[in-house]
């Protein structure tokens, strides 16, 4: 049987390729095009090679932002992973509660983020909101807008708030997915509730764990929405993160290549740290 | 090491039984002797594993009591029953290797490590799996799997009973057979109670010594599988078990003996028409039917083949009946002729067979064998 040649089935990939090219690829090139540019204006650009990538390196501004990012997501991924995992396991797995609980979890994912930042910026006033009320209220001295530890506290906790139940979901899809011999398994061999845990419900979640510990990482690497609606990354610098930190200096100061570089490097951080952690948790999956 | 006696066991799955259907089981009073291999017997959803779960403690009967020795364990959770379950999925713990699965029901309950190192060699001696300790449990076969599940109930030295609830259901048709006699073998070897859970008829009168047949939560049967086959209790014992099933006949009773169709038909339990009540039936299986030129008339219907022997299905009056003969043997174009074999023919009445007394069917065990 002969075969036909021909190439017209590169045409089906076609409308795919313009739409990553339109979404993702021009876009991108054209950061990279401003980041290795300096202008003045007038729409005139001049080759500056790669000293805004050294100019962002060892910038202290820089270096500052990303510590105040680095900090917020890893206490984020701290309290969120071990509280969503907490609740997963006290939701009950079969009878009329079960959907009440599903809802009532998704509820905080279906609020918009800056309604979110609102809530929380309003929800925190320490002199008519509730919560800065009752603070205040019962003694301490809590201002969010004027002390930076009091800021941090409410930027946490407002992303708990908001993102736990996520965990929560992901953690509880893969419980309801062990089969009920498992667990009567264990009782027979005489298992503990530590036990259980470690070695059948911490396995069996194992993956639905990377991908919440995966999503939240990036998620709040990159969040925006909220801390801008909330503190404007106030008071003065003390929670102004990364992404923050890039819209001032893009829309800000508009200075276009150190924004440009900025953003890049901001990308390949996370792009790197989003490989560490997969490959991390997935390093026992095949042997 | 127990007796097993379930006594007056009765159980629902709803919480104020009313009707007949509502109960999973409808009632038991059994009693397994030490050491037996046994299997239950039944189609899906007959009550087998409700039974077993009774047994292990993962459910507690709604009526009932049951006594290992004659200890009450009926509110006994399951890790203190000293029993050991097999599921039908292998159960293994994903993150351990295979010897500390083995082990695993060992260090909770703080055996020292000396005796649980012994122990688990020893247990992986026994299931072939000594050269595969260290591996990860999870990569092993399905096979594999469920012989690890096996050996988490056998490493314990005080396992009252191990029961198995359709184990081979994910196993390769090739290895079914394999598994199936290691685990006979092993029951040879540690003289542990099993009770084998299936549907199966080939794994439970392979497996066991004592057949326990279970139809609609009630048990129909208790006895070796040779009673099953030449003396069944009931017509559903008759069909459930053997290739094909039995033949059941509606009939009539003339002088003890059955009548089907006009012709009198010798069997091996008469009765005075006048004793019995309800729905008359006569069963005989097709093993026991051969073509005679002395017997009964009949019409042959069709012929199948299968393997060594034939199945010939022939009309008796309105009534078919299925004869199997070997595989070499000449079958009567016309006029055929048929003979049951009397001390395999017998009348039932309402399904149960007459004259046994339904309680010798669900009495102790190891009196099951009711001629």
């Amino acid at each position: 049987m002969n075969k036909t040649v021909n190439q017209k089935a590169w045409f089906f990939v076609l409308p795919v390729l313009l739409l990553v090219a339109f979404n993702a690829f021009i876009p991108l090139m054209t950061v990279v095009n401003y980041s290795v540019q300096e202008t003045f204006g007038d729409n005139t650009f001049f080759w500056a090679g790669v000293i805004w990538f050294q100019d962002v390196l060892h910038s202290e501004r820089f270096h500052a932002a990303l510590g105040r990012q680095l900090t917020f997501t890893f206490t984020i991924l701290a309290i969120e992973i071990p509280l969503g995992v907490a609740i997963a396991l006290c939701m009950p797995r079969r009878g009329i509660w079960v959907p009440v609980c599903l809802v009532t979890m998704a509820l905080p994912l279906l609020i918009p983020w800056n309604v979110v930042g609102a809530i929380w910026n309003i929800f925190a006033l320490p002199d008519i909101g509730l919560l800065g009320r009752t603070l205040n209220g019962l003694g301490f001295d809590y201002n969010f807008t004027r002390q930076p530890g009091d800021a941090w506290f409410t930027l946490i906790a407002m992303d708990v708030w908001h993102w736990t139940s996520l965990v929560v979901l992901l953690a509880y899809a893969g419980l309801v997915s062990i089969p009920d011999a498992f667990y009567q398994a264990a009782r027979i061999d005489g298992a503990s509730s530590w036990a259980i845990f470690r070695y059948i419900q911490l396995p069996k979640m194992k993956r639905v764990l990377t991908i919440a510990v995966l999503l939240r990482f990036m998620d709040s690497f990159n969040i925006y929405t909220e801390p801008s609606v909330l503190t404007g990354g106030g008071p003065g610098n003390s929670t102004t993160l990364l992404s923050i930190d890039l819209v001032k200096v893009a829309l800000g100061q508009f200075d276009l290549g150190p924004a440009a570089a900025m953003s890049l490097i901001y990308f390949l951080i996370i792009l790197a740290m989003s490989w560490l952690f997969y490959t991390l948790m997935m390093r026992n999956e095949d042997q | 090491m127990a007796k097993i006696t379930l006594s007056d066991l009765r159980h629902s799955y709803a919480a104020r039984p009313i009707r007949d259907d509502d109960w999973a089981l409808k009632h038991l009073d059994v009693e397994w002797r030490d050491g037996g291999a046994y299997a239950l017997l039944g189609p899906s959803g007959c009550g087998k594993t409700t039974l077993l779960n009774i047994i292990s403690g993962l459910l507690r009967p709604s009526h009932g009591r049951v006594l290992f020795d004659d200890r009450d364990v009926t509110d006994l959770p399951p890790d203190q029953r000293h029993i050991a379950q097999v599921f039908q999925f292998p159960v293994i713990y994903d993150t351990m290797t295979v010897g500390q699965n083995l082990a695993f029901p060992l260090r909770n309950r703080g055996v020292d490590e000396a005796t649980v190192k012994a122990r688990v060699a020893e247990i992986g001696e026994m299931l072939e799996l000594s050269g595969m300790l260290d591996k990860r449990a999870k990569n092993l076969t399905a096979d594999g799997k469920q012989k690890i599940s096996l050996g988490r109930g056998l490493v314990r030295e005080d396992v009252n009973v191990i029961m198995f609830d359709e184990p081979l259901t994910v196993i390769d048709p090739h290895l079914k057979w394999q598994l199936r006699s290691k685990l006979k073998e092993l029951h040879q070897r540690v003289r542990r109670t099993m009770i084998y859970v299936t549907h199966d008829q080939t794994e439970a009168l392979t497996f066991a010594d004592q057949v326990v047949v279970m139809n609609m939560g009630e048990v129909v049967q208790i006895g070796t599988p040779v009673d099953l086959f030449e003396r069944p209790q009931h017509t559903f014992v008759g069909h459930f078990i053997g290739s094909p099933g039995m033949n059941v006949v509606p009939c009539g009773i003339a002088g003890g003996q059955a009548t089907v169709a006009g012709h009198t038909i010798p069997v091996a339990n008469p009765v005075a028409a006048g004793d019995v009540r309800g729905r008359i039936e006569m069963g005989v299986r097709p093993e026991f039917i051969a073509f005679d030129p002395g017997g009964l008339p009949v019409d042959i219907v069709k012929v199948s083949d299968a393997g060594r022997f034939r199945i010939v299905d022939t009309r008796l009056g309105d009534h078919s009946v299925k004869v199997l003969v070997d595989e070499g043997t000449e079958i009567p174009a016309d006029g055929a002729r048929i003979v049951l074999r009397t001390d395999n023919t017998r009348l039932y009445a309402d399904g149960w067979m007459i004259g046994a007394g339904r309680d010798a069917g669900r009495g102790d065990a190891g009196q099951g064998d009711v001629a």
